[in-house]
């Protein structure tokens, strides 16, 4: 069974905050985590490294980004955004 | 207490190759902002910088100088001629030989050589590089070099802290003169990191602009790079006074704190520390400063800690003060940024004019100080800072009065 983009993301968060990928849920946010701003760009390098995307995220101005950081749901689903526009659509990465 | 003054001053940086024309950019309030051109700069997502354009080392250095000096060591070579013909110094068949040294800031060092023998070796496949390799790249080459050209024979080393190298670097050779270990030294700071390798490294950080620095403005988003060198003629007070010399500024505190904290997020009480301490060092009141040329690097995190900082330090003359980020004329040189930041001091204290932080757009509640928005302005100043505050914590705070 192939991996879905969730579990890639999963695991890479979880991978940050040293948890087990079942300890990590839609409603948590970064700070629940324990992960800070460098954890979260060390996140994102890892993501677009994994998916073979380019995440638009400016550690300045997380909000200006147009990538929703704000909980780990956002996150998944601005990433499975970003496959579906920069992969054609192919949600299996 | 032996006292220390400025006797001379160079630079070349993306406002000007020398002193006149970078004091002429800052009262314009010009900026040096631009594309960047370099090799491979269409595979960088970030595209702008504060490039030295025009430079031709050929017009400055000889074909074997050329083959040994990074564009780093270049660029303080050209800065510390400038520097020592206008303190008008000899360092030859002297005595002051021995009682003259170099302290020189660099975060990078020799970044082009690194990155053009790296793609030499592992791009192209080939397995010879040019002899020179480690003597051009290595930090030290630009200190090295200024003491062989000029002969100054004391103490001589360079100074790697990030974005405050060339503060640590000045605030050293200040100690070296004030306790007698030498009676002139050269110091500054000097970088060339716009190549390909060195943005592609600060663009994975992701605190880099793509259109613009605006230090204290809302809209800020990030800081955005330059590159070039300063050097100055750092003399003990009753040498430069017995030779007639012209004084450019006092140097009188210098304190450094060190966060123990976060590798890249700024800490107000660091930074506060360093500033009361220079201040301190300097036995004068906090109300005694008219102008502090901010660290202001136009990121969020730094410019609301500095801000903060300030409001702490300051109290109720943080309004009076004005604090201006020149970065958004010259870029952010990191090793260098402190020692062409310390022009702006000079010219506050001599001329009466306080370069502007240019780029400003919207007032920020979290910024709140009068931070000189786009325009110079014409003040009588007699005490001003210079704050440099590094990824890693390290923070080092000058503080100068007028001559």
């Amino acid at each position: 069974m192939s991996e879905t983009v969730r579990d890639r993301v999963i695991a890479i968060i979880a991978e940050q905050a040293v948890l087990d990928p079942a300890q990590v849920t839609d409603d948590m946010s970064l700070a629940d985590l324990g992960i800070d701003s460098l954890g979260l760009v060390e996140a994102i390098f890892g993501i677009e490294e994994a998916l073979d995307i380019s995440v638009p995220f400016n550690a300045n101005d997380p909000a200006d980004s147009g990538f929703d950081v704000s909980s780990v749901g956002t996150i998944i689903a601005a990433v499975e955004g970003l496959v579906a526009d920069q992969k054609g659509g192919d949600a299996q990465a | 207490m032996r006292r220390v003054v400025i006797t001379g001053a160079g630079t070349i940086n993306a406002l000007a190759q020398d002193v006149p024309g970078t004091l002429a950019a800052f009262r314009e309030g010009r900026c040096g902002i631009g594309p960047l051109e370099f090799r491979d700069v269409d595979r960088l997502s970030i595209r702008i910088g504060a490039q030295v354009r025009g430079w031709d080392p050929e017009a400055h250095f000889n074909r074997q100088e050329i083959a040994l000096y990074d564009r780093f060591t270049q660029f303080a070579l050209h800065a510390a001629r400038e520097a020592v013909a206008q303190s008008g110094l000899s360092f030859r068949d002297d005595r002051l030989a021995y009682r003259a040294g170099v302290v020189m800031g660099t975060a990078a060092g020799g970044m082009t050589t690194w990155d053009e023998n790296y793609r030499t070796v592992f791009e192209e496949g080939k397995n010879r590089v040019h002899p020179f390799v480690v003597p051009k790249l290595m930090n030290n080459a630009a200190a090295s070099h200024i003491s062989m050209t000029f002969g100054m024979m004391g103490p001589s080393f360079s100074v790697s802290t990030a974005c405050a190298s060339s503060n640590h670097a000045m605030g050293l050779a200040f100690h070296i003169v004030r306790a007698g270990a030498a009676d002139a030294m050269l110091t500054g700071g000097s970088e060339a990191m716009l190549c390909f390798g060195g943005i592609k490294a600060w663009e994975g950080l992701r605190v880099m602009s793509r259109d613009g620095c605006r230090p204290f403005s809302a809209d800020r988003n990030g800081m955005v790079q330059g590159e070039g060198a300063a050097v100055f003629v750092f003399e003990e007070y009753e040498h430069a006074r017995a030779r007639g010399a012209e004084i450019l500024a006092e140097v009188v505190g210098f304190a450094m704190t060190s966060d123990a904290g976060d590798i890249v997020m700024p800490s107000k009480q660091g930074a506060a520390r360093a500033m009361a301490g220079a201040l301190r060092d300097a036995g004068l009141p906090r109300d005694a400063v008219g102008y502090i040329n901010a660290h202001g690097t136009g990121t969020t995190a730094n410019d609301k800690t500095e801000s903060a900082a300030v409001a702490e330090v300051f109290g109720q003359h943080a309004d009076a003060l004005m604090i201006s980020s020149t970065k958004s004329m010259h870029g952010h040189l990191i090793g260098g940024t402190g020692a062409v930041e310390l022009l702006a001091c000079i010219m506050a204290l001599r001329d009466g004019v306080i370069a502007p932080t240019v780029g400003y757009r919207e007032a920020d509640p979290e910024c709140a100080l009068d931070v000189v928005p786009n325009e110079a302005r014409e003040a009588e100043v007699d005490v001003v800072l210079s704050n440099a505050f590094a990824f890693g914590g390290l923070n080092a705070v000058l503080a100068l009065r007028r001559a």
